[in-house]
């Protein structure tokens, strides 16, 4: 227990990967909190990512992470200004409303 | 032991506020926890020898990304005590996915076994001699240049795009006009005026 | 010679079927006229050149299939036997193209009717000019196309349709036993050529074919399918009825398809294939049985009928049944002759018919005719000689008369002489012939009678009108009587006496009369002089009954027709054959194809299939229909199980190695 392994950051990321997915089950209304658990999921990817490159020597793994990050900021920022739209045009932001995929 | 402290608090800090991210009724509040998630991984990160990346996730996810969560929230004027209903209807089906999900990672976490090959098809051996920053920084410019151009690329339309999305013109707002002002002519602003005497220009 | 023969119809039916807007409607009935004409003078040549002068070839054209052994060719094959038939065909086929020009010269549409009739020229040609199997039955089914178009060529009227289809629908019953009997010849013989087949023919005896679980000497089956084959189109007692329908179409056409040549397809296919009759002698004998029945029954029916037309088709099928008997009996070149004959004074029949309904504008009921031969003359003495040449007047032992007199009688007593000698059904086939031929000669003096003699029974307006035909249909009717006169006399010699033995140059046997006389060793063969008079003794009782009742007792049969006696309904309604075949055939297929359409299709295979496919993807749809909600977090559920699911699929895999 006291020796911190790979598993102990597997298991964090796990845990961390586990509540996103939770957060997007129980949010069904308020897309900013969706947005956040997005952001969740792609930190506990990149705690793996890391945990795997320090365990193994190898820097492709954070190098990746990076890359990660990057798709995750770009993500946040449309994301977000999608939402800025939608609100200008709805006056909510309640997912619930949006159904225009219906087919 | 010190090591071992230092991570049952950093990640035990993670998994709450990530918690409490989901669960928060105020979603600035729920913002302030992600930061304090962030934080947290940027701690882990540090321990595991990456500081370069938790810097960058300072910066870049607290600094920028959070914030800008921070500005949206604030900035929408949204009843967000409404769209927190139904929250609890959905828990037992969110609660039994995630489990679900847990229950996987977990025998994978368990059953999990290196390869014999591993240490020997390493893409970037970590270089015992550079601190992390500049063995990342050799690594990248160098090995992944073309996916670091990519990853600009990326970031250049996503700010493009979340302008254009943004954007708007309003009415009624009265903007200068440099070029217009400069290229003005002398026909357009003066008018001569024949005046009779006694009668005035009205 | 022979390319211009067979390729020349072809070529002017192309022309003007497809080009006649350009070329105009004249030009097109020059061209198929002109084609055909030289065909027939072609064929003459052909056939003082390939049957007098014995030299008998084959020509190939070009090699159709070759699908491993199976090598089929493109031939014109020119003996004695398809000489004949080359003859009639093409000079029938001449002085129709001319007729035509009279007869159809109020129709807008006859430069089609022209390339029908040159397109049936051709597919005929090539059916007698056949080296194989295969090629014969191209013609076969090219000469049933034609006849198809032809009668349905007013397309327009209901019932000519109607015919048209019955007529093919009919033959396609006797075009499927032809089919098989192809496909069997090539089962046992491996190869479709005359020359191949007939040249192993005395091998084949011993061979067998499985059919419907059954044995059969291949022989007979094959000889018997063949047989089916020519009964559909020589239209033979069970599958005749599409022959009286088919007078439907316009009279020239009856005249050469349903008299003159594609109704005797049946007989030279049976003529053909000799070697494998001569040794089937169980289907010999069906074929005799159904020819005499076939002539019986058609000349009782040609008594009730009242269309001149019908008439005159029924007297057909009863002739095709003399020929059917006798080609039965072994008798091919007498059932070769008849044919010959027949096809000059049968078309000069019908298209002495097609003279007064022309004349009439287009009245086909005799009971509204009558009186009329001042007014139609010419058309009135054709009339007579065809009838005189169908009923076989002439004086016996001195061998003097019409050309029916030399054919049919041949036949009649050479029956005796089958009979005598103990071939099966000889001596029906010899009575049936005789009493059919007191018949013909009543009905055939019945429609003389009725249509020239006697009051006019028609309205007024008609007979006010009433006119001869136009010289260019009188000059056919002329060349045909001169062929129906003297075609018996001149030929007789060379088709069933002392030339028979050198004419048919082996593609046919000289027969039993040729032979007994003049062949080598030859003892005499006749039949006793009371057989030799029999059959213009029923002839002239037939005349007399017929006067007596349509000329003395004038009114009389009208009357019998009138009370409706059960006898004269039975024949008018030709023994009720297509109200049997309608119950049968038409309720019983059509029940049959509900069933198949209601249960079978609708219920099994589209309810399975395609209806069932679209039913189960519309449920199916409704319900993935509620996936589709819109909501994006729902697609977010989906894709979550979804990674849910492949990490299961992962886990399980790792742990499984």
């Amino acid at each position: 227990m006291l020796e911190i392994g790979l598993g102990h950051y597997l298991t964090l990321a796990a845990i961390l990967f586990t509540i996103g997915v939770f957060g997007i089950f129980v949010n069904r209304k308020n897309v900013i909190i969706l947005l956040m658990s997005i952001e969740l999921l792609l930190l506990a990817v990149n705690i793996n990512l890391v945990a795997f490159s320090a365990h193994l020597g190898d820097l492709a793994g954070q190098v990746f992470a990076m890359f990660i990050l990057t798709v995750a900021a770009a993500e946040a920022a449309v994301g977000l200004a999608i939402l800025v739209v939608f609100f200008r045009n709805r006056g909510d932001i309640a997912v619930e409303g949006v159904n225009l995929m219906k087919g | 032991m010190l090591q071992a402290a230092a991570f049952y608090i950093l990640a035990s800090t993670a998994v709450i506020s990530a918690f409490m991210v989901v669960a928060a009724r105020n979603p600035v509040r729920a913002v302030l926890f992600l930061i304090l998630t962030f934080f947290s991984a940027a701690g882990l990160f540090v321990m595991l020898g990456a500081e370069f990346l938790a810097m960058l996730l300072v910066i870049v996810y607290v600094g920028a990304v959070a914030v800008l969560f921070l500005f949206v929230v604030m900035m929408l004027d949204v009843d967000f005590a409404a769209l927190k209903e139904g929250f609890l209807n959905y828990l037992p089906l969110g609660g039994a996915v995630a489990l679900a999900l847990a229950a996987i990672l977990a025998l994978t976490g368990i059953g999990w076994v290196t390869a014999d090959t591993a240490a020997t098809s390493l893409q970037a051996p970590i270089p015992a001699d550079m601190s992390n920053p500049e063995a990342l920084g050799a690594v990248l410019y160098d090995r992944y240049v073309l996916f670091f151009q990519l990853a600009g690329l990326i970031l250049l339309v996503a700010m493009i795009g979340a302008i254009v999305l943004t954007l708007r013109h309003r009415d009624g707002v009265r903007r200068q006009n440099i070029a217009r002002q400069v290229g003005r002519k002398r026909e357009e602003a003066v008018e001569l005026v024949d005046v009779k005497s006694g009668e005035g220009i009205g | 010679m022979a390319y211009i023969v067979v390729l020349g119809p072809l070529l002017a039916a192309i022309i003007a079927g497809l080009f006649h807007k350009q070329i105009g409607t004249r030009a097109s009935q020059t061209i198929t006229t002109g084609a055909v004409i030289i065909a027939a003078l072609g064929s003459a040549w052909l056939f003082i050149d390939v049957a007098m002068l014995g030299n008998a070839r084959t020509y190939q054209l070009a090699q159709w299939m070759a699908v491993g052994d199976f090598n089929i060719s493109w031939d014109i094959r020119l003996d004695s036997l398809s000489a004949v038939m080359l003859v009639v065909i093409t000079s029938v086929s001449a002085l129709v193209h001319v007729y035509s020009w009279g007869y159809m010269s109020e129709d807008p549409h006859r430069a089609r009717f022209f390339a029908y009739l040159s397109l049936f020229t051709f597919a005929m040609l090539s059916l007698v000019t056949a080296d194989n199997f295969l090629q014969m039955f191209f013609g076969w089914e090219g000469v049933g196309l034609a006849s198809y178009l032809l009668i349905g060529f007013w397309y327009k009227k209901k019932s000519a349709n109607d015919a048209a289809i019955k007529a093919f629908v009919t033959n396609r019953v006797g075009d499927f036993g032809l089919a098989l009997g192809v496909m069997a010849v090539f089962a046992v013989f491996g190869s479709l050529s005359f020359d191949d087949v007939f040249a192993q023919v005395q091998d084949g005896t011993a061979h067998t074919l499985t059919l419907f679980g059954m044995e059969f000497m291949a022989l007979e089956l094959i000889a018997f399918l063949l047989f089916i084959g020519a009964m559909g189109k020589s239209a033979q007692f069970f599958l005749h009825v599409w022959l009286p329908d088919a007078m439907e179409g316009p009279t020239p056409v009856s005249a050469l398809i349903h008299a003159a040549t594609m109704v005797t397809a049946g007989v030279f296919l049976v003529c053909r294939c000799y070697p494998i009759y001569e040794l089937a002698p169980n289907t010999s004998a069906i074929i005799t049985f159904i020819g005499a029945t076939t002539a019986l029954f058609a000349a009782t029916v040609g008594l009730a009928q009242n269309d001149i037309k019908r008439v005159i088709a029924y007297s057909t099928c009863s002739q095709l049944g003399y020929m059917f008997f006798a080609a039965g009996l072994g008798l091919y070149s007498a059932a070769m002759f008849h044919l010959f004959t027949h096809a000059f004074f049968k078309a000069l029949l019908f298209l002495g018919a097609g003279s007064v309904i022309h004349g009439l504008h287009h009245e086909q009921d005799m009971r509204n005719m009558g009186g009329i031969y001042k007014l139609l003359p010419v058309t009135w003495i054709m009339m007579l000689i065809g009838t005189l040449a169908l009923t076989g007047v002439g004086i016996p032992l001195l061998n003097l008369g019409f050309a029916g007199f030399y054919s049919k009688d041949m036949i009649i007593e050479e029956a005796f002489m089958a009979g005598a000698d103990g071939v099966t059904f000889g001596f029906f086939a010899f009575v049936v012939a005789l009493i059919a031929a007191g018949l013909t000669s009543f009905y055939s003096w019945r429609l003389i009678f009725m249509t020239f003699h006697g009051k006019f029974r028609g309205d007024k307006h008609t007979l006010d009108h009433a006119h001869e035909s136009p010289w260019i249909m009188i000059v056919p009717l002329l060349l045909l009587a001169i062929g129906a006169v003297f075609a018996g006399g001149l030929f007789r010699s060379d088709f069933v006496a002392r030339g028979a033995l050198e004419f048919w140059g082996g593609s046919l046997p000289a027969g039993p009369y040729a032979e007994g006389n003049y062949g080598e060793g030859a003892t005499g063969h006749h039949p006793p002089t009371w057989v030799l008079f029999a059959p213009v003794t029923v002839t002239a009782i037939g005349f007399i009954l017929s006067y007596w009742f349509y000329v003395v007792k004038e009114g009389l049969p009208a009357k019998i027709a009138a009370r409706g006696g059960p006898l004269h309904s039975f024949l008018y309604n030709k023994w009720y054959f297509d109200e049997i075949y309608d119950f049968v055939f038409v309720r019983g297929t059509r029940g049959l194809g509900d069933l198949f359409w209601k249960i079978g299709d609708k219920r099994l295979i589209d309810g399975l299939g395609p209806d069932g496919f679209a039913a189960t993807a519309l449920k199916a749809g409704q319900r993935v229909v509620r996936l589709q909600s819109g909501y994006l977090y729902h697609y977010a559920f989906v894709m979550l199980i979804g990674v849910l699911g492949l990490a299961v699929w992962l886990v399980a895999r790792a742990g499984g190695q």
